[in-house]
Formats: structure tokens, sequence, C-alpha cells
């Protein structure tokens, strides 16, 4: 790979739809060399290429150890996403990547480890679970924590369900509307702090989401007692480049691509939650 | 207090110079270049201001003329002197050069089968020689090079041209009203990143090399010994051109200045003038901001994936889904002040400013990034 800034392509395998607006992309370079040099870590990105339309942005869900194929889970909203909802299996695309830093997995273990997500489900928090799920015993207690709008937006649901049986795991699930047989909490998942049980001096909080939900989620952390340096957060913002060249996702100093999408706390607070950052 | 002292950054010396080049004899030094191989890029008049592009003769060079800039204002105007370079700087100079407007980065080719081939396009390798740099120009350049080659991404494109530019610098002698580069410490006086500089006097030049790619140019020119006359009217020259400049940024620390004061009603005020039409982004040497699209053929077998020069001033620059981080003018004018002045200094370890003053000149509404930046950071003790 001489120039870093050009795709190289890649063909779906599988397509799994999620929601009506959410599916998933398994994939694999048509190069069996360079799929074979292929690593990532939960939290990075790829730039997905669409012929003849763009590249987006989307992070990568799949487990890191997985050798057979990538997986991208991503949201109908504009004009890259919608097309890239009609692809099929045996279609291809480009990829160039992973960009940015990931989650602090080595930091996390034999921690207690704290997932907190808003929103329609954030990708980045899903590898994560994952990751830590089948690395059980690397950590110590597991919450993950989901505030959704509808409950009909909450995908994977059978596998929160899944999750929270597992020992020493507690899934708190929240949302502002709830249908019928909705298991969990109806209102904000803010709401849901009191019942979080863990040891605040060694936990480790990874979240994504709503700048002003991250906002609310912090604030109770810090209340807590959970270290500031030990709450991470990965952050969004307009990318073009991923390479820390093209400014778009400038955030204060910092560029979102190459120096996040996941930051300590620490790292944004002068700027975090602050209009027009 | 401001800084308005002049800080000289240090005079012609007899032994860094190579000798002097006479008037008559200027064209040799294009000549010179083209032989080494090099399209000459020189400031010419053009539809009533300086602007750089293909230079063969050195008759298209701007003789006489003299500019008149101010908040807002740009005009030249003719004058009997026979020099060239007795101007400051038009809109643009270098930066188009190396970090090009509009430039395809990649192209994909979709086969009948839908396979996807991607298909590096490699910048043109042509030597370009840019004569009539400034000091500012060469600060600004230093700023973008640690931007495009200095990160752990290296630009392959900007590096592919910056390998092949030759930089003839000209000293400044005729700074605008607009101009603050001593208040920046960036010029009038070229001292580093050239290959060489011209010292310019009524009868010719005074030539100094700068690297050995400008030693080897020098050794072919047509020099004959320079006079201490010539460098003490260079350097007084010179020196009078630093203190014709009355523009200055505050000498304080404008990072933290600036970042405690990100609720400064001037933000507003500010944006009431402003017309988030981006000239100051266009013409500002040091900034780099561009966006990615993709441009389909017609036929719809090619895609080429092209780069364009973008700016925080434009809504699209800040759009993510569902909102723009930056919506208003308030925000984005806060955006590029406490960028340029401010985290600059987080991302490249100085302000992103070099004093050029192009971004008030080409303001249409004459907001001065000067008078700006002293407004928001008052209030936070200076004196
Ligand atoms: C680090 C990172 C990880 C992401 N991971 C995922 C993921 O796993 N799954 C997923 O569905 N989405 C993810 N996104 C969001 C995704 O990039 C946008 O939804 C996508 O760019 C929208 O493109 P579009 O052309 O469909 O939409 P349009 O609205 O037509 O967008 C046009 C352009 O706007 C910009 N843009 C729009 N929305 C966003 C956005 N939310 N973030 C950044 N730029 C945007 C892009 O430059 C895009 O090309 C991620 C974004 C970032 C920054
Ligand atoms: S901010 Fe203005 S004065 Fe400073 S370098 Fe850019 S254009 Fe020149
Ligand atoms: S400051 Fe002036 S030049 Fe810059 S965007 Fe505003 S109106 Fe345009
Ligand atoms: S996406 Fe281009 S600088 Fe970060």
């Amino acid at each position: 790979m001489t120039n870093a800034s050009v795709p190289h392509e890649i063909e779906v395998v599988e397509r799994i739809q999620e929601s009506p607006t959410i599916f998933t992309l398994r994939l694999r370079f048509t190069d069996p060399e360079l799929h074979a040099a292929f690593r990532f870590e939960p939290g990075q990105f790829n730039m997905l290429y669409l012929y003849g339309v763009g590249e987006v942005a989307i992070s990568i869900v799949s487990d890191p150890d997985d050798e057979r194929l990538f997986n991208h889970t991503i949201r109908v909203v504009g004009r890259v996403t919608r097309g890239m909802a009609q692809l099929k299996a045996g279609d291809r695309l480009g990829v160039r990547g992973p960009y940015g830093r990931g989650w602090p997995l080595q930091q996390a273990q034999d921690r207690d480890v704290m997932i907190i997500t808003g929103g329609l489900g954030c990708a980045p928090v899903v590898s994560v679970i994952n990751y830590v799920i089948r690395r059980r015993e690397r950590f110590r207690r597991l919450v993950i924590m989901q505030g959704v709008k509808h409950s009909d937006d909450l995908i994977w649901r059978q596998q929160y369900a899944r999750w929270g049986k597992q020992p020493d795991t507690q899934v708190l699930v929240a949302a502002n509307e709830g249908a019928t047989l909705w298991p969990w909490h109806v209102g904000n998942v803010t709401e849901l702090f009191d019942k979080v049980e863990i040891d605040a001096a060694r936990a480790v909080v990874m979240m994504c989401g709503p700048e002003g939900m991250m906002r609310v989620a912090v604030d109770n952390l810090l209340e807590r007692n959970v270290h500031e340096s030990n709450i991470y957060l990965s952050m969004e913002r307009s990318m073009n480049c991923a390479v820390g060249l093209c400014g778009h996702c400038q955030y204060g100093g910092k560029f979102v691509c190459k120096d996040g999408p996941v930051f300590s706390y620490p790292d944004v607070k002068p700027l975090f939650d602050m209009r027009g950052f | 207090m401001w800084s308005n002292e002049f800080d000289y950054t240090g005079p012609i010396e007899a032994n860094m110079e190579t000798g002097f080049l006479p008037r008559a004899r200027f064209q040799a030094l294009l000549d010179t270049l083209h032989q080494a191989g090099y399209r000459c890029v020189g400031p010419q008049v053009r539809d009533g201001a300086i602007v750089y592009d293909t230079l063969g003769k050195i008759e298209v060079l701007p003789r006489g003329i003299r500019d008149q800039q101010a908040p807002g204002r740009y005009r030249l105007e003719d004058t009997a002197s026979p020099r060239y370079f007795s101007w400051a700087n038009g809109p643009q100079a270098l930066k188009p050069n190396l970090f090009t407007p509009h430039e395809a980065l990649w192209r994909s080719e979709r086969s009948t089968a839908g396979a996807i081939r991607f298909v590096d396009i490699q910048p043109p390798a042509d030597l370009i020689a840019v004569i009539g740099v400034r000091a500012c120009d060469l600060a600004a350049l230093r700023l973008q090079d640690r931007h495009f080659l200095e990160g752990a991404f290296v630009d392959p494109y900007y590096a592919a041209r910056r390998k092949n530019v030759f930089l003839v610098a000209v000293h400044c002698t005729h700074p605008a009203e607009t101009c603050f580069c001593v208040s920046t410490g960036d010029g009038p006086h070229a001292t580093q990143g050239f290959d060489l500089a011209l010292g310019e006097l009524d009868d010719g030049y005074l030539v100094q090399a700068g690297s050995d790619k400008g030693n080897t140019i020098a050794a072919k020119l047509p020099l004959v010994p320079a006079t201490d006359a010539h460098r003490q009217t260079a350097n007084q020259e010179m020196q009078e051109a630093a203190r014709q400049q009355t523009r200055s940024l505050p000498t304080r620390n404008l990072r933290d200045a600036l970042f405690a004061n990100l609720e400064h009603p001037r933000w507003e005020n500010v944006a009431e003038r402003c017309l988030s039409c981006g000239n100051c982004t266009s013409v500002c040497p040091t900034c780099f901001c561009h966006s990615e699209t993709d441009e389909t053929a017609l036929d719809g077998k090619q895609s080429l994936h092209v780069r364009q020069w973008d700016s925080c001033f434009t809504q699209g620059h800040s759009y993510i889904h569902g909102m723009t981080i930056r919506a208003d003018t308030r925000t984005r004018y806060r955006q590029w002040l406490t960028h340029k002045l401010g985290s600059w200094h987080d991302q490249y370890g100085r302000s992103g400013c070099v004093g050029c003053g192009r971004c008030i000149a080409w303001c249409p509404v004459g907001i001065d990034i000067t008078e700006e930046a002293r407004e928001i950071c008052q209030g936070g003790g200076h004196d």
C-alpha cells in the first residue's frame, strides 16, 4: 500500500437487515493478501466507498480476532448510506482504514467495565460489548446501559437479554416510549444511574451517543467518584479524509479522525458539550 | 502592550550573500531556471491585482506597480520606479502551487461485471520555480509543510509538488497598510526556507543562496560583487519597511485568551458584519481545509475522487447527519479565529497567522483580524 488515501476493493459476503433502517454488511477484501494483513481494534473505523457516490466513516463492529470477515453496521441517513442499503452479496465496495484510536481495552482489564450508549444504538460500543463478553474472564463487572427513543429502535434486542443473563453483568435499558411487552425501563437512560452497581474506584467507562446524553452521563459518573481519566467517549464529527488533513473533524486543537474518535474525558473536557465546536 | 517594536531578524551580511545581479541582467535568472528545467511562476498584473502565473519574460513583471491596501480595499497604481517587487502580496502567492485548489486524488473504474479498480493519480512531476515569494509566504509554507508532510500521514500529492519547487524569495520593502508580519515574527526579511533570496534595489538585486539547489543556480548567474553601499541601502529599506507597519496582534498568549472568552459579546458583533463568504480562508496562506467529492463520468464507468479547498465558513464544513455543528456565523467566525490564533498552537506549536494581512484586504466588509482579536481578548488583563 503506497498511497493510504486510495481505497481497496472489498466484497459483500452477507447482508443482514437489523431494523427497517439499519443493516449489517459482512465483508472481505477481494485481494486475499490484503485481507490477511487487515488488523483493527474495537472503536476504530473505516472509510467505506460506494462507487461513484462517495466515502463515509463507519465503525468496525466485528471481533478483531475474526479472520474470515469484518462487519459494518450502517444506518441509512443520506446519499451514501442509502446507496449502501441497496447492496447485496457479491457487490463490490471500496475501503481504506482502519483509522483512529479505539477503546482502552488493555487498561480495562481486571477492572469493572461500564458501557453507555444512547440514540439509535451506537455501533462503536457494540464492538466493545461483544469483545468483553467473548473474553469475559479478563474483566470484572460489566454494566451495559443503553437508551433509545422508542423501544422499536433497539436492535439486537435478544442479545441484550442474553447479555443480561451473564454472571456479574448488569443490563440497563431504557426507552423514552415503550411498546407493550417492553421489559425494560420507560424514560431517560440516565435515570438508571441509581441502579448501577460498580466499584467506582476501579471502573473504566466507555460511552458514545448524543453529546447532551454523554454530558449527563459524565456528570453522573463524576458525582459517583469515577475518576475522569477513566471515562472514555467516542466523538462524531464530519469526516472527509480520515487522516488529519482535511480539517473537517476538528474539535479545538484535536482532529477526531486521528486523535479520536475515542477520547479520554480530560482530553475533550474544555470544549465538551459547548455549542459550535 | 501591543507589539509595535521592530524585531529585526538579521541584516543581509556580506558572508551570506552570493553577489549582485544588475537589473539589466535580471532575465538571466529566468533563463537559468528555464535551462535547469523549471517552469517559472511569478507576479504579474491581472484584473487589477497581482497574481502568480507562468512567467517567461521579465517584461511581464509588475514594473513600477505599487499597491494600496486597507480593510476591504485593494488597488494598484503605476509609478516611474524601475522595480518589479515594490508592492506587498496580492490575494495568492505560493499556496495554490503546492496545495492546489482542485485536484484529483484517485480514480475508480467499474467493470461490467461490477468489479472496482482503484487507480492512483500521480500529481504532475514538473519542476516549478516561484519568483517573488515573501517572508510571510515562507512562514506559511513552513506551516503547510508541518500539516501536510510532518504528521502521521504524509500527503503524497503535496509532497510531490513540494519536492519539485524552487523558491526565489524577495525581501519586502513596501509593506501594505494591512501587513503585520513584524508582530507575528515572520517578516519582512526572508531569513530561511528559500533557495535564493533577492534584495531589490534600483540598479539590481543582492542575491543570497539558501540551499544547495540555490547555490547551483546562483553559480550560473552573471553576478558581480556587491558593494557596501548596496548592502547598506538594502538593510535600511528593510528596517524602514518593518517600521512602517502599524497593525499588530496582541502580544499576550492568544490561545488562552481566546478560549477564555468564548462567550464574549464581540463574537455576536462580528457575526452581524461577517457575510460568511469564506474569502478570508481562501486567501489565507496557512488555511488547509478541503473537501473530498466524487465526480462521475457520464458513461458511469469511471469516477474521479477530487479534493478542493473548503472553508470553515460553509454550512457543509461541519455538517453531520441531522445537524450542522456550526450553523450560524457567530460560531463559524469563532471557529476560524480560535483555530487560527489559538488551537494552531496545540496542533503545530505556533499561531496559524503569519501576518500577511490578506484576510483584512480581501474581506468584502473590511473585517480586521487584529482588531477582532484585540477586542475579544480585552478584559483578560492585557495592558
Ligand atoms: C468515527 C465515525 C464512526 C461512524 N460509525 C458509524 C457506524 O458504525 N454506522 C453508521 O451508520 N454511521 C456511522 N457514522 C456516521 C456516518 O459516517 C454518517 O451517517 C454518514 O457519513 C452519512 O453519510 P450519507 O452520505 O449517507 O449522509 P448525508 O447526510 O447525505 O451526508 C453527506 C456527507 O455529510 C457528512 N456526514 C453526514 N452525517 C455524518 C455523521 N453522522 N458523521 C460524520 N459525517 C457525516 C459526510 O461527509 C457525508 O459524506 C460514523 C461517523 C463517524 C465520524
Ligand atoms: S489569518 Fe489573515 S493575516 Fe493571518 S496569515 Fe491568514 S490571511 Fe494572513
Ligand atoms: S470575515 Fe470577511 S472575508 Fe471572512 S467570511 Fe466574514 S465577510 Fe468573508
Ligand atoms: S477527517 Fe479530515 S482531518 Fe479528520
